[in-house]
């Protein structure tokens, strides 16, 4: 008897008069309870943030909210149409500065760098580097990137408080996100395939090109969706490196403010906590949005 | 001829993609060279560890000293870990082994949509439903601002990192394990504790590692509901526990509120600050990817 696990070598009557058996499965009921709680306590954490928000804000969104521009002052009047506007172009330029790079970047690692392993000297060691470069700053707190981008792109390079230096900025932030999705994208594709291809006389390129990467594209497009995603809830990058003025910014050099940052000043420099609510309702609608496509994304991907 | 330029091709973009790949790293290098290039005059003048040393930051007088910041950030973080760790892992215990299919689908949307939110609203729901509960806490001092508040809002935002990961790795252990153990007699609890959880443990301290890395380098929902008063929190009567409604400022809040205006050594300081972070974050996320590695093997 002595010599079998700690839980069976109670008496055979426990406390409470139950057998060693009973007296377990009572164990396991509550703990199985508490477990349900916190699963629970998951989904309310989620209901009561996100139901909050939207009853107060709802009554506020309408198009004329969406469609008049912020007019400013303590009580927040007006709109939000030009932090929507400045939002699209925001997310525009960061995807289309980091996607090329990621995607690149993402399909060099996972489909170049293995049979580089195999050269001798200084590459290799290069591809280490690179990998442990993308690592870092998928870990790198966002303001890190705004004060990066603030020092480089706002002070050293002189393009100010503006679109083009928080895109910059954004496009730094979301980069490890699309390396990692495409490379995951990739390992995804059989094996099978590049085989085939190659066998057909195709050089390496054409392979990745016409076989590998249609094949992938339904799992790198998750990578972008979820960037944009990133994008439209960042804060502290756009904080300080997008100037956060309220009117639409009409060229790359101009400041504006995002849906985020009009929350973040709603809520800190004026009482119109309601605008504020309502600004929120529309980037939960947005993530709402986005997780929708990234899950649809995801199921058409794994069905192949 | 055609082979020729074909090869050609494939020569040229296997460069272009190996440059493509280099670019992180190109940034991570520029971002380590910028802020330490910039925070070097404060180093150089004020001295790193009277930084670290110090809790008076009086940028009118020529005082920057971070400790206060720092120790905001750490009870930051120690707050949401006793609120966050305990639901997350027993979330991820509970979409892992025990949730029936229907209640998984729910639990898991939520928790990826928890992760989706921006910290601004967190930040927002703090300020308008969090702070006035906590202001009514009878205690002289109290402005509902503080360290409290701070750890509620950031433990529901640790709660899909942790939650996520923590599940993988439980997930990971080896059916072989569990069905020994249930083969031996012992309840699914029991096998949980006894068996599961211990074989995911490394992944388990990596998940929660990540979570504090996380909880350090939240910015702008900190802002809003911590108070952003620079003091070295202390509890404000004879119980300690009221240490958590002291005001307080994180490393990551003293960057945003001051950078816009901030010049000279005043600017200097914060990018210093800006590597103190860095550090610490760097310290915080390798051990986790190290605990993760070697549970690879």
């Amino acid at each position: 008897m002595s010599e079998q696990p700690d839980a069976v070598r109670s008496p055979e009557h426990g406390p409470w008069g139950r057998t060693n058996l009973a007296r377990r499965h009572l164990t396991e009921r509550a703990a199985f309870v508490l477990l349900w709680v916190a699963g629970g306590a998951a989904v309310a954490a989620l209901l009561a943030v996100v139901g909050y928000v939207l009853v107060q804000g709802i009554s506020v969104v309408s198009l004329d909210f969406l469609i008049s521009p912020p007019r400013g002052g303590l009580a927040g009047e007006g709109g939000i149409s030009t932090t929507v506007i400045t939002t699209v172009y925001l997310v525009a330029l960061t995807i289309s500065l980091a996607a090329p790079l990621g995607i690149g970047a993402g399909v060099f690692l996972v489909e170049y760098a293995g049979e580089m392993q195999g050269y001798s000297g200084l590459i290799p060691r290069v591809v280490t580097v690179a990998r442990f470069g993308v690592e870092t700053l998928a870990g790198v707190p966002s303001i890190i990137f705004g004060l990066f981008g603030y020092a480089l792109f706002v002070s050293a390079l002189h393009f100010g408080f503006s679109l083009l230096s928080a895109g910059l900025a954004g496009a730094c932030l979301i980069l490890p996100v699309i390396i990692r999705t495409t490379e995951e994208a990739l390992r995804a594709v059989p094996r099978s395939y590049r085989e085939g291809s190659l066998a057909l006389g195709t050089t390496q390129w054409q392979t990745v090109s016409s076989v590998v990467l249609p094949a992938a594209l339904p799992g790198i497009m998750t990578g972008i969706v979820l960037s944009v995603g990133r994008i439209i809830s960042e804060t502290a990058v756009f904080y300080v490196t997008l100037g956060g003025s309220s009117r639409a910014p009409t060229s790359l050099l101009d400041p504006g403010r995002t849906m985020a940052l009009h929350v973040f000043y709603l809520a800190t420099e004026t009482n119109a906590f309601q605008k504020a609510m309502a600004t929120g309702t529309i980037l939960i609608v947005s993530i709402v949005v986005i997780n929708a496509i990234i899950n649809l994304l995801t199921r058409r991907f794994t069905m192949r | 001829m055609d082979m020729r330029r074909r090869y050609l091709v494939d020569r040229s973009v296997r460069y272009l993609l190996f440059f493509s790949a280099l670019i992180s790293l190109f940034i991570v290098f520029m971002i380590g060279l910028f802020t330490l290039r910039e925070a070097w005059p404060a180093f150089r003048e004020i001295g790193l560890l009277s930084m670290l040393t110090n809790s008076e930051w009086r940028p009118g007088r020529d005082q920057f000293g971070l400790l206060a910041m720092i120790a905001g950030s750490v009870w930051a973080a120690i707050g949401s870990m006793i609120l966050g760790v305990p639901l997350a892992l027993a979330g991820a215990i509970f979409l892992a082994e025990v949730a029936p299919v229907w209640m998984r689908g729910i639990v898991r949307s939520s928790v990826e949509l928890l992760a989706g939110i921006p910290s601004v609203v967190y930040g927002l729901f703090g300020m308008v439903v969090l702070l006035p509960v906590i202001r009514k806490i009878p205690v002289a001092g109290n402005t509902g601002f503080g360290i409290l508040a701070a750890s509620i809002v950031l433990a529901v935002m640790i709660l899909p990192t942790i939650t996520n990961i923590a599940e993988d790795a439980i997930r990971a252990v080896p059916r072989e394990y569990k069905e020994g153990s249930l083969a031996l007699g012992a309840t699914h609890w029991q096998t949980i504790m006894g068996v599961t959880l211990p074989a995911a443990r490394s992944g388990i301290v990596a998940a929660v590692i990540l979570g504090v890395g996380r909880a350090v380098g939240e910015t702008m929902a900190m802002i809003m509901v911590i108070g952003n008063s620079i003091v070295l929190p202390r509890p404000l009567n004879s119980n300690p526990l009221t240490l958590f409604l002291s005001q307080a400022r994180t490393l990551t809040g003293n960057i945003a509120v001051e950078i816009s205006y901030a010049t000279g050594l005043h600017e200097d300081a914060l990018f210093a600050t800006g590597v103190v972070l860095f550090v610490l974050i760097m310290i915080i996320n390798s051990s986790a990817n190290l605990l993760i590695r070697e549970r690879r093997r």
